[in-house]
């Protein structure tokens, strides 16, 4: 059997997801039997070398290079996989979602308490930052997902028990203990 | 900011009583304007009550505020009849005028300018309510001597630009430019009515048994729209045992298009009362309550008067018309602008001084309803119907309408017709019939009954192709297209509660009448169910991607789907939201398919360029792009 080519990232998500996927434990051993990683965290693979049949996102969209790499992602795998409560519908940082950017960014550049030492009221602008987003998108909402994985972060047992279905192409396995979010 | 002294006044006029917080925060609202903060403190300490309870009734309003408004407060109707009737310009002249925007009072305190939902004046758009007072047919001319003269200072009286309507609504008591737009008479509106002869002669012949029988055997159903068989509701809050029992009049007619009963309150207030005076001896109900919309204020006088006079007659109060131990008496509750409060539990919560937000029913009124009592909920025009139904008898009805739907019923024509107005028609008339008669051409839809709520499940409409999608959605309110322009107007075939609204061949019926829709739904939502509360704007939005360009066939599919989500909501509101959408796509699914791509199945409708924009003017700074 050929191996599947896996890829994965993290856009606005704090790793937590992928951190997930290393708790897959020793199974990750099997899991190299069953695929091959390209462009991930996990090898520091920057680019797409070949096609890719499972990408799987982390994260949903606060800025543009967040939408580029999802759309990045979407050219280059078959499967697109939402992994966690921030790819699904944005998470935590969808918590400035309801206060406007001009007001997030003075906070957080100008006027916050914790900011110290910017007199001259600086707020990032270098060309090549990435630029923020008026709200936090989750990735559905900006390219189509095939598949998605809930949890803040999903069990390993989901997202271990997801890939084997998607590699081996058989059904899912989802007993109580793997969906259950409290 | 009220002295203490001054609410203890108003308070001691209500006597204290917390059911009675809707007129006296509305007392204070009218006083200064608005309700402060201290203002809601006082009260609920002078009530003992809590702060949160004063707060959420005061806030659930559109009609009372929590912020300083206006010396002068401009409610323009933003509903699609005022729309298509030039609303735009007429808004655009306001904020010229007045100097500020919507939604915010002018520097100097002076004019406050407001939307708000359809107040009832669909016949004369496009109208404006300032400071209580009703101002129809506004132009921007009108509105800029409107405007001059409140800046001269004058009274809200001496505003009028024309004379006063016709009928009573030149009664020096009402005093309003609205014109009542009667173009067909039929039993109710006929001009033979004797006030109170019924009640005067003949009611002492009947036991109560006997008007609940005439009732039933006449098979009157309720004229709100619901339908539910008037004398069955009489039966029931007969039997239920009680301390008192009440009779609620239901004037809050909020449903966009409807402007019937303000007809009725204005030209036929003795027939309204005199009905349920009628039901009160039916039921045996000792308690009677007029939920009045704000929107009809002008008239609250008006009708007081009316009232005084019947209790100067022995109409109300104690033995009325000599029949011993007959008591009953009616107050008129204002509402305060909120069109959830025409659904029946909702109007009893807000009799009740609260939040209007529908109950979860059983128990139904009928058991459990104002104050814990057997309460009897009754549309005006219901009311109406019953005195004349006992007054020339249940066979004699029978005589008008159809076999399932007997007798009248009042519709409120507006749109694109040459005479919009009042039309008493007899069930089983055709929508033909009724674009002929009120001079309707080009015809392109046509919205039969608004959205209301719906106690009983209604049989399928018709045995059209796809009529099983249409029993998920209750057939209330709908926008129909012409090839059903023959199907007739009964409970059995479609429905209505009186509001027909005419689109002709030049209107974009999904971008200005959908859309309207969607925004009056997601406007009035009480919020209590999160289908109801997130549903509608979620649709909206979808709809509005498919306006855009962005719409693919998925995206019908899911409407479709979403839709049905809404029948969770535990009111009718809730339950027909998606109705605008989903009607228009039964009806006019070939206007969705000529917008979405053919060719594409996947489109989100994000726009990179869009959404970096406001964060890259601010930081001044023009987005790079990396492609990938």
């Amino acid at each position: 059997m050929n191996k599947k080519i896996l890829a994965t990232t993290s856009l606005a998500g704090c790793f937590g997801c992928h951190m997930s996927i290393l708790d897959i434990d020793e199974r990750i051993l099997d899991l190299i039997e069953l695929v091959e990683f390209n462009k991930s965290p996990i090898d520091d693979i920057k680019k797409f070398t070949k096609p890719v049949d499972i990408g799987i996102i982390e994260g949903g969209c606060c800025n543009s290079e967040n939408v580029e790499i999802l759309k990045y992602f979407r050219e280059n795998c078959k499967i697109l996989v939402s992994l966690g409560e921030c790819a699904i519908m944005d998470g935590l940082p969808a918590m400035r979602n309801g206060i406007p950017i001009e007001e997030c960014l003075r906070e957080a550049y100008i006027d916050g308490p914790t900011v110290q030492e910017n007199h001259e009221h600086i707020i990032p602008n270098d060309e090549e930052l990435p630029v923020i987003l008026d709200q936090v998108y989750p990735c559905h909402e900006i390219v189509k997902i095939d598949y998605f994985l809930p949890g803040c972060a999903p069990r390993a047992d989901l997202i271990w028990n997801a890939l084997y279905a998607l590699i081996t192409d058989s059904p899912m396995e989802m007993p109580y203990e793997v969906v259950k979010f409290d | 900011m009220a002295e203490k002294s001054k609410i203890n006044q108003i308070l001691s006029k209500f006597e204290n009583d917390e059911t009675r917080l809707m007129d006296i925060l509305l007392s204070i609202n009218v006083m200064q304007g608005y309700i402060s903060q201290k203002d809601m403190q006082d009260i609920s300490v002078l009530l003992g009550i809590s702060m949160a309870q004063v707060q959420e009734t005061a806030t659930f309003y559109h009609f009372i505020s929590t912020t300083p408004r206006g010396k002068y407060n401009i409610y323009l109707d933003n509903s699609i009849t005022a729309v298509m009737k030039g609303r735009a310009e007429v808004k655009e002249a306001f904020e010229q005028f007045c100097g500020t925007t919507f939604g915010k009072v002018s520097e100097e305190g002076m004019f406050g300018l407001y939307d708000t939902s359809c107040i009832g004046m669909n016949d004369q758009e496009p109208a404006a309510i300032i400071n209580d007072k009703v101002f129809t047919n506004l132009t921007p001319y009108r509105v800029k001597h409107l405007v001059e003269d409140m800046r001269a200072g004058k009274s809200p009286n001496d505003l009028m630009y024309e004379d006063y309507g016709n009928g009573n609504n030149a009664d020096p008591d009402v005093k309003a430019m609205v014109n009542n737009h009667i173009r067909k008479k039929s039993i109710i509106l006929k001009d033979d009515y004797q006030p109170f002869s019924f009640l005067k002669t003949k009611l002492k012949e009947y036991t109560p048994e006997r008007v609940v029988k005439e009732i039933e055997a006449s098979n009157l159903r309720g004229r709100g729209g619901a339908g539910f068989p008037t004398g069955l509701k009489w039966r029931f809050g007969r039997r239920t045992d009680g301390k008192h029992r009440v009779i609620i009049c239901n004037a809050d007619e909020g449903e966009p298009g409807t402007f019937k009963d303000r007809v009725l309150l204005t030209e036929y207030p003795e027939l309204i009362f005199e009905g349920m005076v009628v039901a009160a001896f039916a039921t045996g109900s000792d308690i009677g309550l007029l939920y009045l919309r704000y929107e009809y204020k002008y008239l609250l006088r008006f009708l007081n008067r009316k009232l005084a006079e019947m209790r100067k007659k022995h109409f109300l109060g104690k033995d009325i018309a000599g029949i011993g131990d007959f008591d009953f008496d009616i107050r008129i509750q204002l509402g305060a602008g909120a069109y959830i409060c025409g659904e029946e539990s909702a109007l009893i919560e807000s009799l009740e001084g609260k939040r209007g937000e529908p109950r979860d029913k059983p128990p139904f009124p009928v058991e459990k309803g104002y104050l814990g009592y057997p309460t009897i909920v009754n549309n005006v025009e219901t009311l109406a119907t019953a005195v004349k139904i006992l007054h020339h008898g249940a066979e004699w009805y029978a005589g008008f309408g159809t076999k399932d739907s007997l007798g009248t019923k009042l519709l409120s024509i507006s749109g694109d017709c040459r005479y919009p107005g009042i039309y008493e028609v007899e069930w089983g008339t055709t929508i033909r019939e009724i674009l002929a008669m009120s001079g309707a051409a080009d015809v392109q839809a046509i919205q039969v009954g608004g959205p209301s709520g719906m106690i009983i499940g209604m049989k399928d409409i018709n045995n059209m192709d796809n009529s099983k999608l249409m029993k998920w959605y209750k057939p209330s309110g709908m926008m129909i297209a012409e090839k059903f322009f023959n199907r007739k107007l009964s409970y059995s075939d479609l429905p209505t509660g009186g509001s027909i609204m005419i689109f002709n061949n030049s209107r974009d019926l999904l971008g200005e009448v959908v859309m309207n829709f969607m925004d009056f739904f997601i406007e009035e939502s009480c919020g209590s169910c999160s289908t109801c509360r997130n549903m509608p704007l979620i649709m909206k939005n979808k709809l509005q991607k498919i306006l855009d360009g962005n719409g693919v066939s998925q995206d019908i599919y899911d409407l479709l789907n979403w839709g049905k989500v809404l029948k969770a909501s535990r009111c009718g509101l809730g339950q027909t939201a998606g109705n605008p959408i989903l009607s228009s796509i039964f009806h006019f699914r070939h206007l969705y398919e000529q917008r979405i791509q053919s060719l594409t199945q996947f489109d989100s409708g994000f726009d990179l360029e869009k959404a970096t924009e406001r964060a890259g003017k601010f930081v001044h700074k023009k987005p790079v792009f990396h492609h990938f």
